[in-house]
């Protein structure tokens, strides 16, 4: 069942248009990142369904209701911000219970389900505390707890861990997950950071200038990008992209020719006909790069270590390749001097192929 | 492991040249006499001593009889200290008809501002909000004429207020002053709060929303427990405007109804009799004094907010 439907969602303040002609469907359950770089959209769309933001055009449905004109408060939602946006004035308990006693709950009610939610987030010693006197941690769990209590049944979450550290951020990613995991709720969540995306995703939706790039599972995503935006986006480093052409091979399969060097296409499944003389673009992600191994069927290609980066678990390595910069993952134990010839072999399995004039995936 | 940690740290002290070591170590050392500190002391107590000094007069004066004022050392403290002045100024000093000196003024200034300030507060701060987080169409031009009203001297509106409340059936009384006060201090406040709401975090606001408050809500239960700071300053600028306005005193209302102020210059100004220098000081302080209180007890806070609002916006 369809859980949040946005159709032809338009956005305009004044002359300027943010969002137009967005559609989106969000199935019950399911955990939806709406993934992009700051001013794409992603939080305007948050706003619009929380119905902070007046649509210009357009219907928004919350479990089969029309809320285009409902008030936030009627929707069905919880909101987490990323300031946590806690009442500073008052107690956690108070930040809790405030949307219910503003609904009129009675309180035996009002006290069961803060009970529920702090035992849950486990902030039950925190009750009588002030928001000033919790963690950045904390805080962001009673933030979450604020929209627990509301028992509704579509989460959005604000970039709710930007503003914490790096071990803290992966803390809550996994309690989010967790939660996600035994509430079974709808949850849309906006971020920045491909790493929580891919992590936390049932399915992601990538945005740009405010149209949706592409909307899939993390897998696909990561591995099969639609645009070659989606594909320069996630991913870390970035994959690599090679400017070439579509040449016919000697066997008469089609291969890709850049710089006067040849790659085999061998395994590559492409959508539509590969037409030689075609302009195109390959991306190859650092780690489908195999050095100074010869897999069976692709050509080895020389290339120069230029810098390279141990990361422990990985050794990053930024080499020299017909005048272009190439990064390339190799396992942490295996360690190259700069200046080091190496040869290249790709995985054509896994690598991309975009047109480039269009930058669409072929 | 501290073993380790204490073994690397004498192997390189081990190593330093003797001559290194009797080189500078620890907190750099300052000077109590520099050229920078007699000019910043120096200059702070120039203007100091500019602020302070007709103060001092003043207060010196009023505790003088009229014998001593005129040997004309103004100077000079007090020979013999009476409290005399400030008794006749506040309760018998003659403003033209009645001589029942300051105090009648003092209430009337009381019946003036508390309403003035209140009302005034009230309503801008709601201005503010509303300005501020509430983008209604038009809030723009509604902004900016109000900002404009700020600009436009008071003394071109003095004869159309006279007007409009002499038509409503208020010149005169205590009310009418109490309306001008309020609608003179609009621009200004507005502005204020509404700088001060703006930067509110807006997440605080949208949470509220969500968590289904209203307008009211909202304004009650979120901004204003968040914004004392503003709503101090707010008093403060408003209780000494009003207190130490004269011309909308002396305007709107009638001679039993005058502000201190006014009664203030009808008491230095009088021409009957001798000029009694000690009276006019004291009565002088006396009408400064509720000010220079107000600063006193919440000054810090003033500061602050000043601070915040100049900052953020």
């Amino acid at each position: 069942m369809t859980s949040v439907s946005v159709k032809d969602l338009r956005l305009s303040f004044g002359q300027v248009t943010v969002l137009d002609q967005l559609n989106l469907d969000i199935q019950e359950g399911e955990f939806l990142v709406l993934l992009g770089s700051s001013g794409c959209g992603k939080s305007t769309l948050l706003n619009c369904i929380a119905g902070l933001l007046d649509i210009t055009d357009g219907q928004i449905f919350i479990n089969g209701r029309n809320v285009t004109w409902d008030e936030p408060k009627d929707r069905g939602i919880g909101m987490v911000f990323q300031s946590y946006a806690l009442y500073p004035q008052m107690t956690v308990e108070k930040n809790l219970s405030f949307g219910l006693k503003v609904a009129k709950m009675p309180q035996g009610e009002i006290d069961k389900r803060v009970a529920r939610a702090a035992e849950i987030l486990q902030i039950a010693p925190l009750l009588k505390r002030k928001p000033s006197e919790l963690s950045g941690g904390q805080r962001q769990r009673v933030a979450i707890g604020r929209a627990l209590v509301r028992d509704v049944d579509v989460f959005l979450f604000d970039e709710p861990l930007s503003n914490l550290d790096a071990k803290l951020r992966s803390e809550l990613r996994v309690e989010i997950k967790r939660l996600h995991q035994s509430l079974k709720n709808t949850m849309i969540y906006v971020t920045h950071d491909q790493i929580e995306a891919l992590t936390l995703a049932d399915r992601i939706a990538i945005m740009k200038g405010g149209v949706i790039q592409q909307l899939a599972d993390p897998n696909t995503i990561y591995n099969a990008p639609d645009n070659m935006f989606v594909a320069g986006f996630i991913g870390s480093p970035s994959m690599n992209f090679l400017k070439g052409e579509i040449a016919a091979g000697a066997d008469g399969k089609p291969v890709f020719a850049a710089d006067g060097v040849t790659f085999s296409l061998h395994g590559y499944r492409a959508g539509e006909a590969l037409a030689p003389g075609r302009k195109v673009v390959l991306g190859v992600r650092p780690e489908h790069v195999a050095v100074d191994e010869a897999a069976a069927g692709g050509e080895l290609h020389e290339a120069v270590v230029d810098i390279e980066e141990p990361m422990g678990a990985d050794n990053l390595l930024w080499l020299k390749h017909a005048g272009h910069t190439m990064a390339v993952r190799t396992a942490g134990s295996r360690r190259f001097n700069p200046g080091t010839k190496v040869r290249l072999t790709f995985d054509m399995t896994l690598a991309s192929l975009f047109d480039a004039a269009t930058e669409e995936r072929i | 492991m501290s073993d380790r940690g204490q073994l690397k740290k004498t192997a390189h002290l081990s190593e330093v040249p003797a001559a290194w070591e009797a080189g500078p170590r620890g907190a750099k050392p300052r000077r109590l006499v520099s050229t920078r500190t007699i000019v910043v002391y120096g200059t702070l107590f120039v203007a100091a001593a500019y602020y302070l000094l007709p103060l001092y007069v003043m207060i010196v004066t009023s505790l003088k009889g009229m014998p001593e004022i005129r040997v004309g050392n103004i100077f000079s403290p007090p020979l013999e200290i009476t409290f005399e002045p400030w008794v006749k100024a506040w309760s018998s000093a003659c403003t033209g008809l009645n001589c029942d000196g300051l105090s009648r003024g003092f209430w009337n200034s009381v019946m003036i501002t508390v309403p003035s300030t209140i009302i005034s507060i009230a309503v801008a701060s709601i201005n503010g909000y509303a300005l501020s987080n509430w983008r209604f169409k038009g809030a723009d031009i509604f902004f900016t004429i109000l900002i404009v009203g700020a600009f436009i001297p008071y003394q071109v509106m003095l004869y159309p207020i006279v007007i409009v409340l002499r038509e409503i059936g208020l010149y005169g009384s205590l009310s009418g002053l109490v309306i001008v006060h309020t609608i003179f201090g609009m621009p200004i406040l507005t502005l204020l709060f509404r700088n001060y709401f703006a930067g509110l975090p807006e997440e605080l606001f949208k949470a509220a929303r969500v968590d289904g408050a209203g307008f009211w809500g909202i304004y009650f239960k979120i901004m204003v427990p968040m914004s004392l700071p503003i709503f101090v300053v707010a008093m403060i600028l408003q209780v000494t405007g009003i207190w130490n306005d004269f011309l909308f005193g002396v305007v709107f209302t009638r001679p039993e109804y005058y502000p201190m102020t006014v009664q203030l210059n009808n008491i230095v100004n009088s021409v009957q009799g001798v000029k009694e220098y000690n009276v006019n000081m004291a009565a002088t302080i006396l009408t400064g004094a509720v000010p220079l209180l107000v600063y006193f007890v919440s000054g810090r806070l003033f500061v602050r907010g000043i601070a915040a609002g100049a900052v953020k916006g």
